[in-house]
């Protein structure tokens, strides 16, 4: 009954329902999915036996067969002992072995050199960089080489290495297409990194596979795989339909709301993405990598618990944000090369 | 601070979810339940005996038995919030939305996660421990008799805690382990996350004091003659498991320590500004977090060992390598936990080092499947209700096994971490492992405890209700995170997933009648149990101690420490034909009953509530109260007796008579 059933699953799954992960259209998911093949088939070397035998046993030796031997003091053999050890140490070597080189050669952080099993990376191909950021509850994607930005959805060429960089403004979420490469936690302060490659045009799903609150479910976007030719008219739809984005539209941007539409950016601040993964999109916020200086030469003293800052009443109502929680920051302090600002008039004014 | 703010804090009115129909209804069907159960227990006049008997008792089988209840009770409450999911799974699919809104999905995940680890398996088997461990090795009691009530009631108190939030304020939102900055003061304001750190914080003590009992017990308590190498597997695995307690759960308490200070006192530990780091506390959270599933997990390792062995009518195969391969998961549990989040951005090296780590921990768990299955061979396999969970469990925790290696391996965890692969996996191994071993062992030993056998016929609804309801419930889960479903999702756009979701709600349908079927049983048990009788107090011709005693044990347990000469002791004894003492009995030193362990955890169930609600009046004076009354308990002397030698020939006798009956 339980192997039936188990059986009758695992045929199920293979009679090609939409099981992505199994089925994948990027060549990091695809090597992932080998991966998976390899391993069970490992373990069914010893798995299967265990179940044929757990069977047969409880069979073969039922109180009620008077005919099978019966052995009760026999509780020792040296020669079983040393297979049932070594059989799946050998297989657990095996598949160390295979576990120590993939984990390198799918290292997130590890640029790609193939663009599927045929093809490797052309010299000088350079990847299309995009800079993620999951807010509450939507994903930004910024893609610096062209200057624009989407709201819950996302684009790439065919055949193009991809090297995202992800962060988060608030909680942490995973960044997840499982038909493009595995996932990666984006956490606020933090960079992580992901290289994949898409080599099937289509629609694919992305999402958030880290729960990370009220909105978490709608949480979701479309990824497209697209040739050359499609890619750049889509860059040429987001540039014609966009707004601007920037310090002030992105906190307005930022405050938490589910199920967002999908929206475009056309003219984005080239230093947006670095102050959101320092923390200090507001103007008269430190940023993490000053406050790690500072830090690092033995940090403010007792000075450093008073100096802190919010956004003034002014700057909130304009943007909205009257009804969430104040946030508490580190002052910005002047420098000659990076003056801080009192509030986002300010900073917005003409210079 | 006026006064009302002192004593109340933020408790108000509208702490209590009149807007929630489906709480307002449980509320009120717990309510009318609770009168009827103490107008029941009035009725009867047992609030004398159950005070006397039972809540001050410092008997560790009394203990045991109450630990086993609060389990079964609290089950009731998790499985109804499973089947919640279950039924709002398999119905939001586009523009229904389904029936719970996602701030309640949350709290019910959240619950769900919680109650069943901490206030269900936990309780299960520390009580199962509690209440064999000593009769094994041939001990009267454990070491410390009131520490062991005290241990129990501040369990309880984190399960009455937890049981709070649902009729007053909310629970957590935040996932069964709280990450933050999901659980800090900014994203999670309300008293969700205070209710989940003050219960753990509660029961986490007595957990920990309850594991320092138990190995002190079975290092300094066993009957002359046990040698380490002698002691039964269940006793070997409880040992590793209360070593693994009493490591693990300071690292629980400190880290939800610092939590509660983020949130109190406003300190920065785990927070995304001002130097906080999240994936400290995620490091630290896993580190206790996988280590308390071998926690889990080994004891009823231990229980299937005494079982295949009991019912195979055979020695255990390979003790010493079951007991090395016990000792050998203990310690690589420890080296482990960062596989839970290869997908936080650790280097390729680090993850390499936790996944090989972990598939090396199948190598013992391996040798131990194999040691069972070695032990039914030759064997004369009497199928009886506790076998047949075992050799269920046998062809469901390889699977689990399985998919558990597939989840190591780093680059195949980034496709299937999170998804629902990972939640069939762990609930294969814990429902496939944890929950067929504990019902392998409640019916194995309940005819010790209470002296009649469970009923087989309800016993088998239950079990094959469990098994089936178990693969239709998490094989769909396994597919659907092959389709790249992630975890804790109110609600999907995709109409094709639904079938798998509804096959997955049947399944927990029919899990619901093998719960059905396991209380039926309890009640035709108690009705038949005259039936069910045995006297000789080794219902399943057993091989260890306890069965050398009479059902249920006389609360000394054993007139005279017995002398072990074997692995097996009873079984030795009955094929040399031991003979029983019937004279020359002693006087025996027992511990005295106390209320010191339900008043001080009572106080602290105050505390706890008090914190949670900013009432600091209360929360001063509950604490107080808590080392005051710790303190003044230690001035009681009153704290032991004797039972008299004649009192203990009486009750030996009448064993005698019985036994007598029975060989008629």
């Amino acid at each position: 009954m339980l192997r039936f059933l188990s059986l009758l699953s695992v045929a199920i799954l293979l009679s090609g329902c939409k099981a992505v992960v199994l089925s994948p259209s990027g060549d990091i998911a695809m090597q992932q999915r080998d991966l998976i093949y390899i391993s069970v088939a490992l373990m069914l070397i010893v798995i299967v036996p265990v179940m044929i035998l757990t069977v047969f046993f409880a069979w073969r030796y039922r109180a009620s067969n008077a005919r099978a031997d019966y052995a009760p003091d026999w509780n020792h053999s040296t020669l079983i002992e040393l297979v049932v050890w070594s059989v799946p140490l050998l297989i657990i070597i095996a598949l160390g072995a295979i576990t120590w080189v993939s984990t390198h050669k799918l290292d997130p952080y590890r640029p790609l050199d193939r663009i599927d099993a045929q093809r490797a990376v052309a010299a000088g191909q350079k990847p299309l960089v995009v800079q993620v950021v999951a807010l509450d509850w939507k994903w930004l994607f910024m893609y610096p080489e062209y200057g624009i930005a989407t709201v819950n959805e996302l684009a790439a060429p065919v055949d193009r290495p991809i090297t995202f960089h992800l962060t988060s403004s608030s909680v942490m979420n995973s960044f997840f297409i499982p038909a493009l490469a595995g996932q990666v936690y984006t956490m606020a302060g933090m960079q992580t990194t992901l290289h994949a490659v898409i080599n099937k045009a289509g629609t694919y799903k992305g999402f958030s596979s880290n729960y990370s609150g009220a909105g978490f479910s709608g949480m979701h976007f479309q990824f497209h795989g697209m040739d050359d030719a499609a890619f750049g008219k889509w860059v040429a739809g987001v540039r014609r339909g966009g707004q601007a984005l920037n310090r002030a539209s992105y906190l307005k941007l930022e405050a938490p709301s589910a199920y967002e539409p999908v929206h475009y950016y056309n003219d984005v601040a080239p230093d947006l993405y670095d102050a959101i993964l320092n923390r200090c999109v507001e103007p008269n916020r430190m940023c993490m990598r000053n406050i790690m200086a500072i830090d690092k030469q033995g940090g403010l003293g007792l000075p450093g618990l008073v100096y802190m800052a919010t956004l003034d009443a002014a700057t909130r109502a304009d943007l909205g944000l009257e009804k969430l929680r104040d946030r508490v920051y580190v002052s910005a302090m002047c420098t000659a090369r990076d003056p801080a600002f009192p509030s986002l008039k300010l900073m917005n004014a003409p210079q | 601070m006026d006064l009302k703010t002192l004593l109340l804090g933020r408790l108000g009115w509208d702490a209590i979810p009149f807007h929630e129909p489906i709480l307002v209804i449980t509320f009120v069907a717990v309510a009318l339940g609770g009168v009827a159960l103490l107008a029941a227990i009035s009725y009867y006049r047992l609030w004398g005996t159950l005070w006397r008997e039972w809540f001050t008792s410092i008997d560790h089988k009394k203990i045991g038995i109450m630990y086993m209840v609060l389990g079964i009770i609290m089950l009731l409450r998790g499985f109804s919030d499973a089947i919640m999911m279950r039924i709002q799974q398999a119905i939001a699919f586009g523009d229904a939305a389904g029936y719970l809104p996602p701030h309640h999905y949350d709290q019910i995940f959240t619950a769900h996660g919680v109650i069943m680890i901490f206030f269900v398996a936990m309780p299960l088997v520390t009580g199962l421990m509690n209440y064999v461990v000593p009769l094994q090795i041939g001990a009267r009691d454990v070491a410390f008799p009131f520490l062991n009530n005290f241990s129990f009631w501040m369990t309880a108190s984190g399960a009455v805690l937890t049981m709070a939030s649902l009729f007053i304020g909310e629970y957590s939102t935040a996932g069964w382990l709280a990450y933050p900055p999901l659980s800090g003061i900014q994203h999670s304001p309300s008293v969700g996350v205070d209710y989940y750190i003050w219960a753990l914080q509660i029961a986490g003590i007595g957990t920990t004091l309850s594991g320092i009992n138990l190995i002190v017990t079975i290092i300094k308590m066993r009957a002359p003659g046990m040698k380490m190498m002698r002691m039964p597997v269940f006793t070997w695995t409880s040992l590793c498991t209360n070593v693994l307690i009493v490591a693990t759960f300071p690292v629980l308490t400190a880290v939800l320590a610092l939590l509660a200070m983020d949130r109190y006192v406003g300190t920065n530990f785990f927070t995304n500004d001002l130097g906080g780091n999240p994936m400290m506390y995620v490091n630290l959270i896993w580190i206790w977090g996988h280590p308390e599933v071998y926690i889990l997990i080994l004891p009823l390792f231990g229980v299937f060992s005494e079982i295949v062995a009991t019912y195979c009518g055979k020695r255990l195969f390979g003790y010493t390598s079951m007991v090395y391969a016990t000792v050998v998961i203990t310690v690589l549990s420890y080296l482990v936990w960062l596989h839970h989040f290869f997908t936080m951005g650790s280097g390729a090296s680090v993850n390499s080092f936790f996944g090989i780590a972990t598939m090396v921990i199948s190598i013992p768990t391996g040798a131990k499947v194999f040691n069972w299955l070695f032990t039914m061979y030759r064997g004369r396999i009497r199928f009886e209700v506790p076998m047949m969970w075992t050799v269920a469990f046998m062809l469901t925790f390889v699977i689990g096994g399985m998919t558990g290696v597939m989840l190591a391996i780093p680059a195949a965890d980034f496709v299937l971490h999170n998804s629902l692969f990972l939640i069939a996996h762990f609930h294969n191994v814990i429902i496939g492992g944890v929950v067929f071993g504990l019902f392998a062992a409640m019916t194995y030993w309940f005819p010790k405890a209470f002296g009649y056998r469970l009923d087989p016929f309800w016993g088998k609804c239950s079990f094959w209700c469990w098994v089936v309801g178990f693969y239709l419930a998490f094989m769909p889960l396994y597919v659907l995170g092959f389709m790249g479903v992630t975890r804790r999702l109110s609600h999907f756009d995709d109409p094709s997933l639904q079938i798998w979701f509804q096959i997955a709600a049947l399944g927990a349908f029919i899990i619901a009648l093998g719960i059905a079927s396991f209380l039926i049983q309890l009640v035709v048990s108690y009705r038949r149990r005259d039936q069910l009788r045995d006297v000789s107090g080794d219902p399943w011709n057993g091989r260890t101690l306890e069965w050398s005693t009479s059902s249920p044990p006389p609360d000394y347990n054993f007139a005279f420490t017995p002398m072990v000469h074997d692995s097996d002791a009873w079984w030795q004894m009955k094929q040399h034909g031991a003979p029983r003492p019937t004279d020359g009995f002693l006087p025996i030193h027992m511990p005295r009953n106390t209320g010191a362990g339900i008043i001080l955890a009572g106080l602290c169930t105050v505390l706890g509530f008090a914190l949670i609600w900013h009432m600091w009046l209360p929360a001063g004076l509950s604490f107080a109260a808590v080392v005051g009354g710790a303190i003044y308990h230690t001035f009681n002397y009153d704290r032991d007796y004797h039972i008299p030698a004649d009192q203990v020939a009486l009750v030996e006798a009448e064993r005698s008579r019985q036994l007598a009956t029975n060989h008629v």
